[in-house]
Formats: structure tokens, C-alpha cells, sequence
């Protein structure tokens, strides 16, 4: 079998801001469905929050190239 | 065994790696003295002077439209992030953040344009730079609010913590506002461009290998590869924007900490 051992890297990195992102929209999504007038004052905190955790999977994804295919 | 052999893929550059960040010079000449992101730089730079000379160059009372988008971009910036995040003083930077947020958007942007299609900012470099330029701004205006000592005890101590828990709390402060804020600023926008670039080129790259692959059950595939990479395409649009957006957002946030009186 030829692969890289960055992918299952990348895999494990992706569970912790998965669930980041889950618990930030449903959040959002609870907020808005309780109190409709607070849609705008929400976003831009929930766009924030989205950013924050977002970029942990990215850096998961970036570090995978950092270090050179080892034979 | 080069990384290029591990699959067979003719001349496609598969699995795409580092070295699609690094185009060769222009000009042809000895060393990347004058790459696509330097060009790309230029024009990001020149685009953004010449759109706002035009669109003020006559401003009317009832904007037209290219005077009413200038004034949009610029009035997000001064109303909605740096009034409401910084409070009134906060206008005085929104030069600034506009400034930032424009650059931003337009080099994020040319991640998405056909043609264009990797951005300036997913080399460090320029990240880097941009997030020097916000370290050194709010520690600068830290320091001339309040005094070199007073912004640093401000910085690392907060108020109403048990005095047993200063000495981590404050090794964790210093980590925080004077290291951890500029290098994540950086990364953050680093890595969604890098990212972006390469998922891209995953999928599009991705699609000419299938297309190429010997089985006839095998080739129709990647039509549905290149309509992922059009999809992400849009998705990538909307991170474009909000990771201008998050950079400037996080910038007047920086700075609010460092222009208020307590915490």
C-alpha cells in the first residue's frame, strides 16, 4: 500500500473544529430560532467563532505539508 | 522515489505538493526576483488606488454606483467594525482597517480568479507582514494611552484574580497578547489560502488524473471531480471575504484591549 500518514494526521485533526463548528452554528441556529431579532446581532460573533475554529483544520491541513515524504 | 512516481500520471504534478507555491521568475532571470506574487502585489495595490481615485474623483450627493460601493466598503469598515468594536476613538483607525480590509479581500480574491488562481497571501510572508503592522500598532497605542508600565501590568494582570494564580496567569497573559495574537493573525490567513489552493487543486488536478485513467467505468468520474472543485470555488469565495473580514475584526478587537481603561 503507498500512502502518506499526513492524511490519518489530517483525519484526527479535523474532529476537534468539526465539532467547533457543529457546536457554533447549532448555537446560532438555537439563538435565532428563540429570539429572531437577534439574527444580526449574532453574526458577526458566529462569524468569528466559525474563523476561529475553522482555521485549527487548516493548520491541520498545512502542517501535513510541512514536513518532507519520509522513505 | 520522488513523490511524483508514486502514481502514474504523466506530466500532471500529482499529489500536488509545496512546489506549486513556488512559480518561477517572470523574467526568466537568476533567482524569484520578480515571481507572479510580487506582480500580483503591484496590482492588488494598484487596483485598490485606482478603484477609490475613480469612485471619489467626483462624489455627488446621491452616490452613484461606483461611488455608492466605495462608500460601502469604507462605511462597513468605520460603522460597523471599527465603531462598534473599538467604540467612538475608534474611528480614527478606520483608514486603516479599510486600507487592510481592501488589500486583503483583493489578494484573497485572486485565489478564485481563473487565470490568477493562487493569492499572494498563501506565502507567509505576506500574512506576516500585515500582522507586524497590527502588533506593532496596538502595542504602540497601548503604550502612548497609558504609559510603557502601566500597559503592561494592565496586559498581564487582570483584575479581581487571586493572588496565587498570578504567576501562571500571568506567564499565560504574556503568551497571549505579545506572542500567540500576531503569529495566529498570521497563520490563520495563511492557512486558509494555502489550504484553499491546495483542496483546488486536489479536486482539479484530481480530475484529470481520472480522466486519464485507463478504465472506461473510471473516466466519466471526473466530471463529478471538476464540479467539486467549481463548488469549492464558491466556497472559497465566501472565505476570501471572511477571512478579510476576520483579520480586521480581530485587529480593532486588539486594539480595544490595548485603548481600554480596564478590563
Amino acid at each position: 500500500m503507498i500512502g502518506n500518514l499526513a492524511a490519518v494526521g489530517y483525519g484526527l485533526a479535523a474532529i476537534g473544529p468539526g465539532i467547533g463548528v457543529g457546536l457554533v452554528f447549532a448555537a446560532y441556529i438555537q439563538a435565532t430560532a428563540r429570539q429572531p431579532e437577534t439574527a444580526g446581532l449574532n453574526r458577526p460573533n458566529l462569524l468569528l467563532g466559525f474563523a476561529l475554529i475553522e482555521v485549527l483544520a487548516l493548520i491541520g491541513l498545512a502542517m501535513g505539508f510541512v514536513y518532507p515524504l519520509s522513505k | 522515489m520522488s513523490r511524483a512516481a508514486l502514481v502514474h500520471s504523466g506530466d500532471i504534478p500529482w499529489p500536488p505538493s509545496v512546489h506549486e507555491f513556488f512559480p518561477p521568475d517572470l523574467f526568466g532571470g537568476n533567482g524569484p526576483w520578480f515571481t507572479k506574487f510580487t506582480l500580483l502585489v503591484w496590482l492588488a495595490v494598484a487596483l485598490i488606488i485606482v478603484f477609490f481615485l475613480v469612485a471619489y474623483r467626483d462624489p455627488k450627493m446621491v452616490p452613484g454606483k461606483m461611488q455608492w460601493i466605495a462608500e460601502s466598503i469604507y462605511g462597513f469598515n468605520r460603522n460597523d467594525i471599527a465603531r462598534d468594536v473599538i467604540g467612538h476613538e475608534g474611528i480614527k483607525f478606520a483608514p486603516y482597517l479599510a486600507t487592510l480590509f481592501t488589500f486583503i479581500a483583493v489578494t484573497n480574491i485572486f485565489s478564485i480568479i481563473p487565470g490568477i488562481q493562487i493569492s499572494p497571501n498563501s506565502h507567509i510572508a505576506f500574512p506576516a507582514m500585515l500582522a507586524i503592522i497590527t502588533y506593532v500598532l496596538y502595542i504602540y497605542w497601548g503604550i502612548r494611552r497609558h504609559g510603557f508600565g502601566k500597559f503592561v501590568k494592565q496586559s498581564l494582570i487582570l483584575p479581581d484574580v487571586p493572588w496565587w494564580l498570578l504567576p501562571l496567569l500571568i506567564v499565560i497573559e504574556f503568551a497571549q497578547v505579545f506572542v500567540f495574537r500576531p503569529i495566529t493573525l498570521a497563520l490563520r490567513l495563511f492557512a486558509n489560502m494555502f489550504a484553499g489552493h491546495i483542496v483546488l487543486l486536489v479536486f482539479t488536478l484530481g480530475g484529470f488524473l481520472i480522466a486519464g485513467a485507463g478504465n472506461w467505468f473510471i473516466k466519466p468520474i471526473s466530471v463529478v471531480s471538476w464540479a467539486l472543485a467549481i463548488l469549492i470555488t464558491f466556497l472559497e469565495a465566501l472565505i476570501c471575504l471572511l477571512q478579510a473580514y476576520v483579520f480586521v475584526m480581530l485587529t480593532s478587537s486588539y486594539l480595544q484591549t490595548s485603548l481600554a481603561e480596564e478590563h
